[in-house]
């Protein structure tokens, strides 16, 4: 067994100066009938086996590198540079821990401050933590972040809002018998949410882009939620459209939350992924996760320790802003890395050709075969209204190998109004001959 | 010398790290293979890009007119500059694959670099989690066969895999308990935790709405029955208790903590963060549990990565398993399928975005396939077979908290360091300059100056010994009256000396600001 280092020789001797006869002689405080029970599990394997294994269920599935692939809906297939896998790999990041020693860790802390610092200035805001799970659940965080800095219960969730952002809230929600009010699905991006806040209401919650692509001035509504004491949390299910967009902070979002996973982070079919959490500088003391801090050593050099810990559970227990403990902190590492590659003229451009592939293929499919544009504006990603139910249309596309978009009714299902819908997204991953393709095999299956 | 905190900035008889070579102090800040690594922000240039994009096509915009106006900010620097930032950043951490990460709870074992490989397999690290069920038929089945592994290795009927750490798997268990309680009508209100608890557990309770109320501990370590049977009643909806315990010990009355819970009609979640002591030989379902979770991170060797990402799939018993979070993997006659909304009406909700961790279950799967059934039990016997060793090699100059045998952690408390003026921390800083990640410390919280040391299965007698020698060494080393200077002071050989935490809080700096930025905040 390779990753197992003592011998029989090294286990006696070891026996031998504990004292014991034998290695059960450690487990005397199991119960008896319960120690080595049987079970039934295959025997260990060599790498080459293990290869094999796993390559096999792997070639099982369709890989989106051999597919024209336009799927979105909150996970983005984007070009990884080679630097940025590499350099995660490193053992010093790849097989440490949570910084607790700082003496011994101040490569983590150090990415940990730079990673804060992109997620401020890209969404707008005064602060960011050091990561959490996924933008889903850093919008379940946002809302009860905002029940505590309100003192009120109730959040205002978008239609426009990603199911399952909008699934983690109501679980939470749940939880404690809290209020929430889920507007009505809005394909159109045409909602009313300021008509939805009142004395109760804690925080609005809206996603730009909406999942279904509209970019939408918030601005309005921010000024609606202050008139009345409301938190606005902006979700942003796509952080390249922030090198393009009006940053949600210049629009007055008193949270932002984002899924990091297009910066750096592969797809993995749906994880692990990077929880962006920024907010107001007032808020501070209310926000969930690990914070990474300035500071200097006995020396007087700069230097960086997690701080502001007398929030979260290793401190607080029950008083904590969260329970969150472990983070994302690879995949931060990972969109610190990507980030930091594309800088100021990289990540603008690459916001711009996202949105240029889209405009291009939007173009390419809008009235062909009875095909409808549903928005006035979008980023990378919008909805097209079909003539027919989109979750066949898709089937029908795979069947061809092309991974045509996300069928809305998959995430409003039993939904009538989203039965036609298909959300589409275009990247830089995308060529000429990918939209070609979509726009042929659409021709043939509609 | 002294500083201004009164602590001496160089050990009597040890290396200066901060000091001059051969006379000199380096010209240029960096000591040898030691760099000084400003922010990336500190070193770029507007014009400069690691990346080379094509020029975007020419359209006709569509972004509702709410284009960016002015710049975000952003440093610009080319990828040689990058990869010598990040690699110096590296150079400054300890990782596992450098020596002994002994940190108790934490389980920091060996990382198998097969298991990267596999994560980034095509068809699996670049499948998309909305992709047609008809093209991701392989992805599924590995979902399954993991959870098919975490059953067997449980002896439990059901597991949910959405999870994606520790604590939360912590929330996903007490929700399918408390979706559970309320399906017979009776929510229930509080929740037991021992006082030994990871902060993780009463932080879950207090989310799901429930008032935590502690368990104390007997004298050796283990719950207080007594004690837990008073505190029983009709509105006490679980039990959280760790096993093998936060104190490294096996809590050896758990069927009847059980039994207790159960009479009252409560449920029993354990916490499986140390699950590495008895995988594979010991199956929590045959000792009347609910709910675990299993830390993937920990017991099955996905990398912390610094922090993260984990996975925290959670085993449920039969009164459990209809109580689970969406989505969750089935087999049928066409395959499998991933079931998205609640077909049973008992699934409490959603929990996260898209279908788990999958990146984690690769890497777990590959590491039980290579360590399989029987790996697996010499990982919990090598793991305690460890733990035992350095305790017993050390208990004459240290001092355990409680009596042997330990599981796969031992657990020190600091009377050893009694009136030596070295406390817990200093002891640790000081295995620093020995080359080793100090134990976790002052955890569990019910031992004082605790040092909870787990040394895992994957280190080799010869590096148990060093290790050991260190330990020991400082020990004795603490007993005399004048190396309490050095202690306090300590680490010396590191990038950065202690850290002032005092002004990181007084003083909030949490990210990088333009000057402009900084001069406005001065003024
Ligand atoms: C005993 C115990 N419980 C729970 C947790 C939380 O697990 P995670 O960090 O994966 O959320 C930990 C992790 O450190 C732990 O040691």
């Amino acid at each position: 067994m390779r990753y197992l280092g003592q011998t029989a020789a090294d286990r006696q001797a070891m026996l031998a100066k504990i004292g014991v006869a034998d290695i059960d002689a450690l487990f005397k405080d199991v119960p008896a009938d319960a120690l080595n029970a049987a079970i039934e599990l295959p025997d260990h394997r060599g790498e080459l086996e293990v290869e094999r294994h796993i390559g096999a269920l792997a070639a099982r599935n369709l890989s989106p590198a051999d597919a024209p692939c336009f799927l979105g809906a909150g996970a983005y297939r984007h070009h990884i540079p080679a630097a940025a896998d590499h350099l995660i790999q490193r053992s010093e990041f790849l097989t440490s821990y949570t910084p607790y020693q700082p003496e011994i860790a101040q490569g983590t802390l150090q990415y940990l401050f730079e990673f804060q610092s992109q997620v401020a200035l890209i969404t707008g805001m005064d602060v960011a933590n050091a990561s959490l799970y996924d933008g889903a659940t850093a919008c379940g965080e946002a809302v009860l972040m905002a029940q505590r800095a309100t003192r009120r219960q109730k959040a205002v969730l978008s239609g426009g809002l990603h199911p399952h952002y909008r699934g983690v809230v109501e679980t939470l929600m749940r939880q404690t018998d809290q209020p929430y009010l889920a507007a009505p699905m809005d394909a159109e991006g045409n909602e009313d949410l300021a008509a939805l806040i009142d004395e109760q209401t804690a925080c609005v919650v809206v996603q730009n882009p909406s999942l279904f692509g509209h970019v939408r001035d918030l601005r309005p509504l921010a000024k609606a939620c202050q008139a009345k004491g409301v938190l606005l949390i902006v979700a942003v299910s796509e952080v390249v459209s922030l090198g393009l967009i009006t940053p949600p902070g210049e629009m007055g979002a008193d949270i932002v939350v984002a899924e990091g996973q297009s910066l750096g982070v592969p797809l993995s079919f749906g994880g692990p992924y990077v929880g962006l959490f920024a907010a107001k500088e007032k808020f501070l003391r209310q926000m969930p996760g690990r914070l990474c801090g300035e500071t200097v050593d006995q020396d007087g050099k700069r230097g960086f320790v997690l701080t502001l810990s007398a929030r979260e559970q290793h401190i607080r227990r029950e008083k904590a802003t969260s329970n969150i403990c472990t983070n994302s902190g690879l995949c931060a590492l990972a969109f610190t890395i990507h980030l930091s590659l594309l800088g100021e003229a990289g990540f603008t451009r690459l916001a711009e050709i996202n949105h240029a592939k889209a405009v291009e293929l939007a173009g390419k499919l809008d009235g062909l075969k009875g095909i409808k544009l549903v928005n006035g504006s979008f980023f990378n990603e919008f909805t097209l209204a079909l003539p027919k139910p989109a979750a066949g249309v898709v089937e029908a596309l795979a069947k061809k190998g092309i991974l045509g978009g996300v069928p809305a009714s998959r995430l409003w299902p039993g939904e009538k109004a989203a039965e036609h819908l298909l959300l589409v997204s275009a990247t830089e991953m995308n060529t000429e001959h990918d939209m070609s393709a979509l726009r042929s095999a659409l021709e043939e299956v509609l | 010398m002294l500083n201004k905190q009164g602590r001496q900035t160089t050990p009597n008889a040890g290396a200066d790290n901060s000091g001059p070579a051969g006379g000199y102090a380096t010209i240029g800040g960096h000591k040898g293979l030691e760099h000084e690594e400003p922010l990336i922000f500190e070193q770029g240039e507007p014009g400069r890009c690691g990346v080379d994009l094509p020029a975007p096509a020419n359209v006709a915009e569509r972004l509702g007119g709410l284009r960016r106006k002015g710049a975000i900010g952003l440093p610009g620097l080319s990828e040689p500059q990058v990869i010598r930032h990040f690699v110096r950043l590296s150079r400054k951490n300890y990782a596992i694959d450098m020596g002994v990460f002994p940190l108790g709870s934490c389980t920091m074992k060996h990382n198998p670099r097969l298991n990267e490989k596999l994560a980034r397999l095509k068809g699996l690290g670049d499948l998309h989690p909305m992709q047609p069920e008809s093209t991701v038929q392989g992805a599924l089945a590995l979902i399954d066969e993991l959870a098919g592994w975490l059953k067997t290795l449980t002896g439990m009927p059901a597991v949910a895999m959405s999870p994606a750490a520790g604590a939360h798997g912590e929330l996903c268990g007490l929700m399918s308990i408390r979706a559970a309680l309320i399906a017979r009508g009776d929510a229930r209100k509080r929740i037991l935790a021992p006082e030994s608890a990871h902060g993780t557990n009463p932080a879950t309770a207090a989310m799901c709405g429930y008032t935590v109320d502690p368990i104390p501990a007997t004298a050796d370590g283990r719950v207080d029955l007594e004690a837990l049977r008073a505190k029983l009643g009709p509105d006490v909806a679980a039990i959280m208790l760790t096993n093998p315990n936060t104190c490294g010990l096996f809590e050896r009355d758990i069927r009847q903590v059980a039994d207790m819970i159960h009479s009252i009609g409560g449920f029993f979640y354990c916490d499986g963060a140390n699950f590495n002591a008895i995988v594979g030989k010991v199956r929590p379902g045959d000792l009347g549990i609910d709910a675990m979770h299993i830390n993937l991170h920990k017991t099955f060797s996905t990398p912390h990565g610094g922090g993260g990402p984990g996975s925290g799939p959670v085993v449920l018993s039969d009164a459990l398993k209809d109580f689970v979070p969406l989505p969750y993997v089935i087999h049928d006659a066409n395959g499998y399928r991933l079931v998205e909304q609640d077909e049973s009406g008992k699934s409490f909700g959603r929990m996260k975005g898209f279908h788990g961790q999958m990146g984690m279950f690769i890497r777990a799967l590959a590491y039980m396939l290579s360590h399989g059934g029987d790996g697996l039990k010499r990982v919990a016997e090598d793991a305690v077979l460890a733990a035992n060793y350095v305790m017993a090699s050390c208990d004459d100059v240290m001092s355990p908290a409680f009596a042997g045998p330990c599981m796969h952690e031992a657990l020190f408390d600091d009377s050893f360091l009694k009136d030596t003026g070295v406390s817990t921390l200093d002891y640790a800083k000081a295995l620093i300059d020995e080359g080793y990640h100090p134990m976790t410390v002052y955890f569990p919280l019910v031992v004082h100056g605790a040092l909870l040391v787990e040394p895992t299965e994957s280190e080799s007698k010869d590096a148990l010994d060093h290790f050991i020698m260190v330990l020991r060494g400082l020990a004795e080393r603490a007993q005399s009256k004048q190396a309490a200077d050095y202690f306090h002071g300590a680490p010396y050989l590191v990038p950065r000396r202690r850290l002032d935490e005092t002004q990181a809080a007084r003083k909030p700096v949490l990210r990088w600001k333009p000057a402009q930025d900084n001069k406005a905040a001065a003024e």
